[in-house]
């Protein structure tokens, strides 16, 4: 697979583990799994760096071009890298009518980022998701996994206390 | 394990059943939630503290701890329960471990200011056998079938579902009856999808079965986009194995081998009992080949969504399995014909699924007889927004609105006026006061304009603005809209920046008239179902809230106080005390002011977060 035509082959350096690579390896070969491939490349890299997906495409055959079309449509996937404690506010309906959008601004303001941005620390990126299926303690925000409910502005600047605390 | 024949199975379920827990020599079982909402809520430091408490006080090996899946009450949880007293426990917290051993396991007494208590303040009685619901008005009407063992088995454990008849319907299905008794028998139940659109579950099976080819496919469709819903989310964290088995009952009646969970990859934990339930049915034999000596093969396989709501779609869905863009295509050909690969495909949501194994246990007439004439068996809705009991709840089709919001939920928090409804999330309408006593079944939702939908149930107040609602749900249409279709793509768009115009106070009554026009055409035009509802919450309130449209446009008055365009804050001096909360908790700093003077708001400073309307103790700011 060296004739890659995409011309970025040179700059494949992204060292993929051990595990990514057998994952990819063992799942190339079903059909329908690009998917899931790129999942366990993010679950590596905290996003999917460009690099990532040109090795991908070396190793599965299948174009760059597809990969991209399939990276771009899925709001899951980030081609940029996040902080280090992604912290995720819900806007799914409940937690909308519960006042999701003012705690996205506040952790915003808390934090001093704009969408997009990553904490100078490198610590926190915020991005909004739609519903993380915990409605019941809306309005809710994940931190790298855990699960805040029945939040309220005030409790922002301590949670993220936490996470500094820990580096 | 070793792999069971059916006789093996028979003879675990009998061991097992009822005393299955009994036989280890425990006293006490602790259930404790582990839904996502109590686990999120302290839930893993209270189980833990529990097991530890045990141990610390000397009974560990008279206590067993259990985690359960989500008991519904999630408004109250961490919810605790004590077998055999049947104590159920609300609002739980880790220090309440060490009494609930030393009072109850050791004691026998139980921990009585844990027990939830009426509105009125009267205790509530404990439910009279594990497995009923207790006595609280919140599960009062509530009939669990498809949540029948959330809450009540450890789903991390098969034999707790097996106990519980579990794999009976499956051991039925490959060896009493043939793929058109069970057909019938799904026939005579009445069931119909609860994805959203309500077909008839029997004939997706039946039309998949008579289509001849030698590779078919079984899809569980886990992928739940609606925002404000997760009972889908919940079955499978509570009681996995029966999604699992009524997929491979399904294999069995239409002639399929292979089966996919297409599972959202924002629910962890429902992968991760999803995973671990797979691991122990592959182990007993009960999935893979030759399925309880049957000869019958099947296999399960989990594929992860990536944060499309399209791909709920169950065209969308079909692309994304085969690992491209989630877009989806015209029907026909339905997926029955030509779905995964081209291959036949039966497609179906985890609450229908969820149901299969109790109907195929139970008969088909029984479920049928919970209902409506066209509307059999339950619903679970997921209630939340401004109302005191928010959580799963499952009832009979044909409940009233009224019923489930006032009575199960409660009614509306903190004494405000209830506003409006959504059902159905972006594909339904909001609907009103004048509909609740009507009982609710997937006809008479859709009559009143809106849509059963998945089943999220969002209760609005009179601070939530319809217009802005509409705004958001349009909002989300555009983010999800696949692109593929112009009536889709360019009309979500259009309609987005009318509705825009109007909650900046910017629109006029002309605008009313297009979004409908647009609507329409979006209904008539879409390729898939996204695009022909997507104008739905907004049509909805224009017909049943016009009069706030109105006000936005010719009075440029948002009485909900929530578009923000429209609102001013200002300090009458009269009432002004001076005591400076306002500007004290002004985070835009535009508030000035004496101690015991009257403060003033510099306007053109003001961001209307409505902070000083709210931290003012003297109803000296008023919002206009
Ligand atoms: C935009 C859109 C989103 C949908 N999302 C879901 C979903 O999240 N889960 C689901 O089961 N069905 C969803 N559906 C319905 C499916 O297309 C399909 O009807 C359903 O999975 C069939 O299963 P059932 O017959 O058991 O209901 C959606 C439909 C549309 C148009
Ligand atoms: S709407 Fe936020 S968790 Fe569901
Ligand atoms: S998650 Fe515990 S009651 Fe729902």
């Amino acid at each position: 697979m060296s004739e890659c035509s995409c011309g970025h082959g040179e700059e494949v350096n992204v060292e993929f583990p051990k595990e990514l690579v057998s994952f990819i390896n063992e799942w190339k070969v079903k059909q329908g799994s690009l998917i899931m491939i790129l999942h366990k490349t993010q679950e590596s890299f905290g996003f999917i760096p460009r690099a990532a997906a040109e090795q991908i495409a070396l190793m599965t055959g299948i174009p760059l071009a597809r990969i991209y079309g399939v990276i771009t449509f899925y709001h899951f996937f980030k081609t940029t890298k996040p902080g280090k404690n992604k912290v995720s506010v819900c806007l799914g309906t409940a937690c909308y009518l519960k006042g999701g959008g003012d705690l996205i601004e506040e952790a915003r303001s808390v934090l001093n980022i704009k969408p997009d941005e990553v904490t100078e620390d490198g610590l926190f990126s915020v991005e909004e998701v739609r519903c993380v299926g915990c409605c019941g303690l809306a309005p809710v925000m994940t931190v790298g996994g855990e699960t805040y409910g029945k939040l309220t502005k005030k409790q922002l600047p301590e949670i993220f206390e936490k996470y500094k605390a820990r580096g | 394990m070793s792999k069971l024949n059916t006789d093996a199975l028979n003879k675990l379920r009998d061991g097992a059943s009822g005393e299955f827990r009994n036989k280890k020599g425990y006293t006490h079982y602790i259930l404790t939630c582990g839904g996502t909402a109590c686990q999120s809520n302290k839930g893993v430091e209270i189980y833990e503290g529990l097991i530890a408490e045990a141990k610390k006080q000397g009974v560990g090996d008279k206590v067993q701890v259990i985690k359960t899946g989500c008991f519904g009450f999630c408004e109250r949880g961490p919810i605790v329960k004590v077998l055999p007293d049947n104590s159920f426990y609300v609002d739980v917290k880790p220090e309440d471990a060490e009494e609930i051993i030393s009072s109850q396991v050791k004691g026998g007494k139980e921990v009585d200011r844990l027990f939830y208590k009426n509105p009125d303040g009267s205790p509530v009685q404990k439910a009279a056998a594990h497995g009923d619901l207790p006595p609280i008005g919140f599960y009062q009407k509530q009939q669990r079938v498809v949540l029948r063992n959330c809450g009540i088995i450890n789903p991390e454990v098969i034999e707790e579902y097996i106990a519980n008849q579990g794999y009976i319907a499956l051991q039925k299905s490959l060896f009493e009856w043939k793929p058109d008794d069970i057909i019938n028998e799904l026939k005579t139940s009445g069931l119909r999808g609860r994805g959203g659109a309500g077909f008839p579950t029997w004939m997706k099976w039946d039309a998949t079965k008579k289509v001849a080819n030698d590779i078919k496919y079984v899809v569980c469709n886990a992928d739940e986009g609606d925002p404000g819903a997760y009972m889908d989310r919940s079955t499978i964290e509570g009681d996995p194995h029966s999604v699992i088995e009524a997929m491979t009952i399904c294999g069995r009646a239409i002639g399929a081998s292979q089966g996919f969970v297409y599972i959202r990859a924002e629910y962890p934990l429902a992968v991760h009992r999803l995973e671990l339930a797979l691991a122990q049915a592959k182990d007993y034999g009960l999935l893979g080949n030759d399925i309880l000596g049957s000869g019958f093969n099947f296999d399960i396989e989990i594929r992860l969504g990536a944060g499309a709501f399209v791909c709920g779609e169950e065209t969308a869905l079909l692309r994304s399995l085969e690992g491209g863009r989630g877009m989806p295509t015209p029907k026909p050909p339905f997926p029955a014909v030509a779905g995964l690969w081209g291959k036949p495909t039966c497609i179906n949501n985890v609450e229908t699924l969820a149901n299969i194994p109790a109907i195929l246990v139970r008969g088909g007439a029984w479920f049928a007889s919970m209902g409506t004439e066209k509307s059999k068996g339950t619903k679970v809705f997921a209630l939340t927004g401004k109302i005191n009991n928010s959580g799963l709840v499952e009832v009979p089709m044909g409940t009233t609105l009224r019923e489930i919001i006032f009575e199960i939920g409660g009614g509306i928090k903190n004494g405000k006026k209830f506003k409006g409804v959504q059902t159905g999330g972006p594909s339904g309408g909001i609907l009103t006061e004048k509909v609740l006593d009507t009982p609710i079944d997937y006809e008479s939702l859709t009559q009143m304009g809106s849509m059963m939908g998945s089943g999220g149930m969002i209760v609005m107040d009179e601070d939530d603005c319809v217009v802005d609602v509409a705004r958001f749900y349009m909002d989300f249409c555009v983010d999800e809209s696949c692109g593929k279709c112009s009536p889709c793509r360019i009309g979500t768009t259009q309609i987005l920046k009318i509705l825009e115009k109007i909650t900046h106070g910017n629109g006029d009554e002309a605008d009313l008239i297009k979004l409908e026009t647009i609507g329409k055409a979006m209904q008539k035009a879409s390729l898939c179902a996204l695009g022909g509802t997507a104008a739905n919450p907004t049509l909805s309130t224009i017909r049943n809230f016009r009069e706030e449209y109105m006000e936005h446009i010719h009075d440029h008055k948002c009485r909900a106080g929530k578009c923000k365009s429209l609102l001013s804050f200002t300090i009458l001096e009269d009432k002004c005390k001076g005591c400076g909360m306002c500007a004290k908790n002004c985070p835009a700093a535009c508030i000035t002011g004496e101690k015991k003077k009257p403060y003033t708001i510099d306007q053109s400073k003001c961001v209307k977060c409505g902070e000083c309307f709210k931290n003012c103790k003297f109803d000296a700011v008023v919002r206009a």
